[in-house]
């Protein structure tokens, strides 16, 4: 079978996965719609790698084909088909979202096990791998949008699965809401190359743009604005990246999937796929990666001063995408997505052990009530570690090659770069200390009550339902998350899945080692050769210099973990009454929801109450009010005549043919 | 025997139905009536059909001995009903239609 083929299963299976478990949710048993759910998107991993097959069958330069099955719009200037693109890229991008889905389908298969709502959520997380792998399986940038608000809105089911939370419906409009703004910028990006180049279609826009516009115009950087607004709102950027954290609402399974691993990576495979664009508006890449640094750089400030344990997770994911947009904004597009590949396995691996950490404490999320769960449950506390050290970049494992190949080629490019490289140890720094701040914290020391219970009686801690963050009881109709708790040690789908994730964090790096294979970087090379930035390569020996400076930086970042929150008890009180000031401002995440709340929400509101007292009461209702009383005055003005007497209405008939009959014979004579 | 005398007769068969319409409360009377304004205007196309010397007004009369068929169906169908629900024989009484 051809590629595209191939790549057309890979859609197929979870859109019928999602349309088999909505609509048999009377049907299905619980246990049999969790097994088509993990099943459609274990068959669609399959499919990708038979189109990877497929594609590496090709010679280099022609692994692009494209296919489409019907035309979506095909009139006067525009001709948009349902088609997609299998190349390197779309092909990696499709093995991640398969691959690391079908794992956290298996998770999901024993962690939400006790949830009335097991039918919707798989439903939901299938649609979800659907509408992602039209996003990156596109041929055209309808498509690609198309796929973009499919995921915005899974995202935001998800987000609000528990639909009785007060604050789980609230954090899934803001997500929607902040998303939406994102899909804006992207359609008129897509308007503007349309407008342009009369297509949006991507093989023909990369063909033609070099040739329509001049480097730096101002068109052409209107346009990879534009893009970069759709980029940050989905991966969760300055100043649109409020919505990650209190996305945290969700189920712990839709936060590894879709706000980790594969939704807010989106943005960075826009940026990498639309690299012909970038190439042509050097400012728009150069305030990428700006905010790339800036976002990195601030997420690990606050993932440091932040308890709640999902959240710290949510931090350090902005963080990490922020190397991942730095990457591919200056022309390490490979470095990024292969920091994008380790990212999914390590983050999603975080998240499923937090979530089995998180069942252990009767679903509540605060750090300062944890401790001492190393000896409760091993295998999480294994697991979180092995994940912990990947993210931390910790010499040897996955995150360790990754973060390190984004950060040489920086120092290879030199001048600001260098520079934005050298913002990337301190968030390197960042990185494992927070990190390690989450394992010191959770994991050694005196068990707390939770898991001195589980130690005890071998059973999960059981609290009357309540809402973690507001502790108010909770309605247990349906959606919310269960009676019960389930933890990786207890069932075998959850350790399945995070230990296949923890042999893929700490291995997941070596298939890119410099100076000893480039697996990944020849595979998607010729994606990337039309950029004379991909032909930038660091010398083997600069990269292994700054393989060196990070493990330093990542021992050093762990060792001052281990002595602040480990040998010296007393050290982060003594640090939080010191620095008070930089702990307000962390705790309250930058002000950054205040600012906005200032700036944007405020003024919309108002903006919107002016219009209800103006416009909409005095022209809108006005035009309707005269209409309604115009008719119903002429309605007045006959209905005498319905008298209801039926030899009323016979006379009146009578005499109105004789006066007609006598007007005829008056005029014929 | 001229043409003449037929629609005069055919006109006074008219004027009786069209005043027994006008006149009576009973809905089987007016359907009556009807019936006979129907077949004043069946005696007048005939008549013309004569002095024409063609069939096109027989044909005609036929069709409408066909709707008057009907409506006198539908007529005493409307008749039984309310006769079956104890409602007032008086057309003046059924005004539930007025405005």
């Amino acid at each position: 079978m051809s590629a595209t083929t191939w790549a057309w299963l890979v859609l197929a299976f979870p859109l019928a996965g999602s349309v088999v478990t909505a609509a048999g949710f009377r049907a299905i048993s619980a246990r049999a719609v969790g097994i088509v759910g993990t099943g459609a998107v274990a068959l669609a991993f399959a499919c990708a790698i038979g189109a990877l097959v497929a594609l590496l069958g090709d010679p280099a330069e022609e692994q692009r084909h494209a296919s489409h099955l019907w035309d979506l719009a095909n009139t006067a200037g525009i001709d948009v088909k349902v088609g997609i693109l299998v190349d390197p890229l779309s092909v990696f991008m499709a093995l991640v979202v398969t691959g690391v889905s079908t794992l956290i389908h298996l998770y999901s298969f024993g962690y939400m096990r006790s949830d009335e709502g097991y039918h919707r959520f798989f439903s939901y997380l299938n649609f979800f791998v659907f509408s992602m792998l039209l996003l990156v399986l596109a041929g055209n940038y309808v498509l690609l949008t198309i796929g973009w608000a499919f995921v915005g809105f899974a995202s935001y089911a998800l987000v609000s699965f528990w639909y009785r939370r007060t604050t789980a419906t609230k954090a899934g409009m803001k997500a929607f809401v902040v998303n939406v703004v994102g899909d804006i910028g992207l359609v008129l990006a897509a308007f503007l190359l349309l407008r342009e180049l009369g297509t949006v279609d991507y093989e023909a826009v990369f063909e033609l743009a070099p040739g329509a516009f001049d480097t730096g115009e101002w068109t052409i950087t209107a346009i990879c604005l534009l893009l970069l607004l759709g980029a940050f709102a989905k991966s969760a950027q300055l100043p649109l990246h409020t919505w990650l954290p209190d996305a945290m609402e969700g189920p712990t399974p839709v936060s590894s999937l879709i706000h980790a691993a594969t939704m807010v990576t989106a943005g960075v495979y826009l940026i990498a796929r639309s690299h012909t664009l970038f190439l042509l508006a050097p400012t728009a890449a150069d305030i990428a990666a700006f905010v790339g640094v800036a976002t990195l750089l601030v997420a690990g400030t606050i993932a440091i001063a932040v308890t709640d344990l999902k959240r710290v997770i949510a931090y350090s994911t902005m963080s990490q995408i922020g190397y991942m947009i730095l990457g591919v904004s200056i022309g390490a597009y490979s470095a990024g997505l292969f920091h994008l590949m380790t990212h999914a396995f390590f983050k999603a691996l975080l998240f499923m052990a937090a979530g089995s950490v998180i069942s252990a404490m009767a679903n509540r999320q605060d750090m300062d009530e944890m401790s001492g769960f190393g000896k409760a449950m091993k295998f999480t506390a294994i697991t979180f570690v092995i994940g912990g050290l990947a993210l931390a970049a910790f010499p040897g494992t996955s995150g360790f090659f990754s973060k390190d190949s984004i950060l040489s080629f920086a120092v290879d490019r030199g001048g600001m770069y260098f520079w934005m490289a050298v913002a990337g140890y301190v968030g390197a720094l960042l990185t494992a200390i927070y990190t390690f701040r989450m394992i010191f914290r959770v994991f050694p020391g005196e068990p707390c009550k939770e898991a001195r219970h589980l130690i005890e009686t071998g059973e999960v801690a059981h609290e009357p339902p309540a809402n973690p963050h507001t502790r108010e009881p909770e309605d247990t109709d349906v959606g919310f998350p269960g009676e019960h708790h389930h933890i990786a040690e207890q069932s075998w789908p959850m350790a399945a899945a995070m230990g296949a994730l923890a042999f893929l964090a700490l291995v997941g790096g070596l298939i890119q080692v410099p100076g000893v294979d480039h697996v990944l970087f020849s595979f998607l090379e010729p994606v990337f050769a039309d950029s004379p930035l991909a032909a930038i390569h660091p010398s083997v020996g600069a990269e292994w210099i700054g393989l060196g400076v990070g493990s330093l930086v990542a021992v050093f970042g762990i060792f001052v973990t281990w002595f602040v929150y480990w040998a010296q008890p007393t050290a982060p009180a003594y640090l939080r009454e010191r620095f008070s000031a930089v702990h307000t401002l962390l705790v309250n995440k930058w002000y950054f929801d205040e600012a906005i709340d200032l700036l944007a929400v405020r003024p919309v509101l108002a903006i919107g109450r002016f219009a209800d007292r103006t416009f909409e009461r005095l022209v809108v209702d006005g035009v309707v009010t005269v209409a309604v009383d115009a008719a119903r005055g002429a309605g007045g003005a006959v209905r005498g005549a319905q008298s209801g007497f039926v030899r009323s209405y016979a006379l009146l008939l009578v005499a109105g043919f004789a006066g007609l009959g006598l007007y005829f014979l008056l005029s014929a004579s | 025997m001229t043409t003449e005398w037929y629609i005069v007769l055919s006109a006074l068969l008219f004027a009786t139905g069209a005043s027994g319409v006008l006149i009576r409360r009973s809905p089987v009377v007016i359907l009556l009536c009807l019936e006979l304004m129907l077949n004043a205007g069946n005696l007048a196309l005939i008549a013309f059909s004569r002095m024409v010397g063609n069939e096109e007004g027989q044909v005609f009369a036929l069709i409408v001995m066909v709707v008057a068929a009907c409506e006198v169906v539908v007529g005493l169908g409307l008749i039984v009903a309310i006769f079956r629900r104890r409602l007032p024989l008086n057309v003046d009484d059924l005004r539930e239609l007025r405005g």
